[in-house]
């Protein structure tokens, strides 16, 4: 059997990102003029200990700057632009057959974060960042990026599993400049090897109010039917599609851009998320090997040490699988770029 | 730098707490920021007294302390200063950082609040009460 290691699919938060100093009081952070980021798009596989993982953003409107930050299982070997019709072909695969359903690198939170990577895609500057949740959160704010309130305790909650950090910043004049139209998405492919298989679900809820809905579809393709945990039932979780996954798909993958690692059979897995923030609190764990997945990996369980996730070296586990994630994301983050209002008294 | 300002905040905080042990209501008091909270969330001081504050930005992002009543609440709800430090009732914390300041209170109930932009919402209030 081949062998194929958990792909994780990094899910994206996006945050706000100035070259102008905050504003101290509300206001800033408005409708008008924002840049709205729209569906982020995200595809993860592993194959012989290296995932390969594609991320696509689409932006609509405004002007400036903003960007995200987005956990990951490992350190990248090379981050690229990504395959045209990845994304897009698991898409279709799943809206054509639907399924019914009835039922180590050591955290040093004191140090500065160390970029490893910084790469320019397109109107994307990207920097995979490795180091613990207040070194790259300090990174973020001194780069630029406005976090919400509830980033210092999400990036810690990463952190302590896999201190590695990619910050994706767009620049929308950039795009404009470049002739990318309004929707246009830029895709990039992650090649990273790990060993902890786990698709970050909490982070989508970043920055958003309670009650504010988080709307994702992630794509898993694995070498068989993986164990899910949570499984995917209920905290706004649906298993929608659940079968082999069709030789034209893999074939359609397989042909793209950077994808030649597609195996030649594989278990293609949906799971919708449309949950309120409030519920994720955690993330999605997969195992492809018959064993139970981790909770630590689920986000349920705390790590009981500080991991050692981020080496290069493949994995290796006997388990075989590619996870493939597309994300569905509504609107999520505004950057604004209003005229400052004087209040002095 | 976070060992280096958690000791501060312990520091400030041992101060506080000897402070407390002197007297029923302290002159000092030592707030922590931390995960976009404010530690404590309730203060008790005395009215009429200088009250020296300590205040800990635990966190990697910005954030700030402003204390009033609900008239100075409301313009900074819609105010977009940049930065906050010159007057003592508005003092700016940028990431792991440390700021002092004095104030004196009339007797009444008031909030410290940080007015980022979605600060509050997430619990970034407190209430303190000086009583004369």
């Amino acid at each position: 059997m081949r062998r194929f290691i958990a792909g994780a699919a990094a899910l994206v938060a996006a945050f706000v990102v100035s070259t102008q100093p905050a504003a101290a009081c509300a206001g800033l952070i408005g409708p008008n003029g924002a840049v709205n980021l729209l569906r982020t798009t995200t595809f993860a596989g592993y194959h012989d200990g290296i995932e390969h993982y594609v991320t696509a953003f689409k932006f609509q409107g405004g002007s400036g700057q903003f960007g995200s930050l987005v956990p990951l299982p490992g350190v990248p070997t090379s981050v690229e632009k990504g395959g045209d019709w990845t994304l897009q072909r698991l898409i279709r695969e799943t809206e054509i057959a639907k399924f019914n359903v009835r039922g180590p690198i050591p955290l040093a939170a004191s140090a500065d974060a160390v970029v490893l990577m910084q790469v320019k895609i397109d109107a994307l500057d990207i920097t995979v960042l490795s180091g613990g949740g207040e070194s790259v959160g300090r990174w973020a704010t001194e780069h630029g990026f406005r976090l919400p309130p509830d980033a210092p305790e999400v990036l810690d909650f990463y952190a302590a599993r896999s201190p590695i950090f990619m910050a994706a910043i767009f620049d929308a004049d950039a795009a404009k400049a470049k002739g990318q139209q309004i929707g246009d998405g830029t895709p990039v492919h992650i090649t990273i090897p790990t060993a902890n298989p786990w698709v970050p679900l909490r982070i989508l809820a970043t920055g958003k109010k309670a009650d504010a809905r988080v709307d994702a579809d992630v794509y898993l393709l694995t070498d068989r039917k993986p164990l899910l945990l949570p499984a995917p039932f209920a905290n706004g979780m649906e298993l929608q599609y659940s079968q082999t996954a069709s030789a034209s798909l893999l074939n359609d993958l397989r042909a793209d851009k950077g994808m030649d690692w597609v195996p030649e059979m594989a278990w293609l897995t949906k799971i919708g998320i449309n949950a309120a923030a409030s519920q994720l609190t955690y993330d999605l764990a997969i195992s492809a090997n018959g064993k139970v997945p981790s909770r630590v990996a689920a986000g349920l369980e705390a790590p009981a040490n500080p991991t050692t996730p981020a080496t290069n070296a493949p994995s290796n586990e006997p388990l075989a699988l590619v996870g493939i994630a597309i994300l569905a994301l509504g609107a999520v983050l505004l950057i604004g770029r209003l005229a400052p209002r004087s209040v002095k008294p | 730098m976070r060992q280096v300002v958690v000791a501060l905040a312990l520091a400030a905080f041992a101060a506080s707490a000897c402070a407390s042990a002197q007297a029923a209501t302290p002159t000092q008091v030592g707030i922590r920021i931390h995960y976009s909270r404010f530690e404590p969330s309730t203060i008790e001081v005395p009215a009429g007294v200088p009250i020296t504050f300590t205040i800990v930005n635990d966190d990697p992002i910005d954030h700030e302390w402003l204390i009033g009543d609900s008239n100075f609440h409301n313009r900074h709800r819609t105010g977009t200063e940049a930065v906050h430090g010159d007057r003592p009732d508005e003092v700016s914390l940028p990431p792991m950082s440390i700021r002092r300041t004095t104030l004196t209170f009339p007797p009444g109930t008031y909030l410290y609040i940080c007015h980022f932009p979605g600060h509050e919402a997430y619990g970034m209030v407190g209430t303190l009460v000086a009583k004369g």
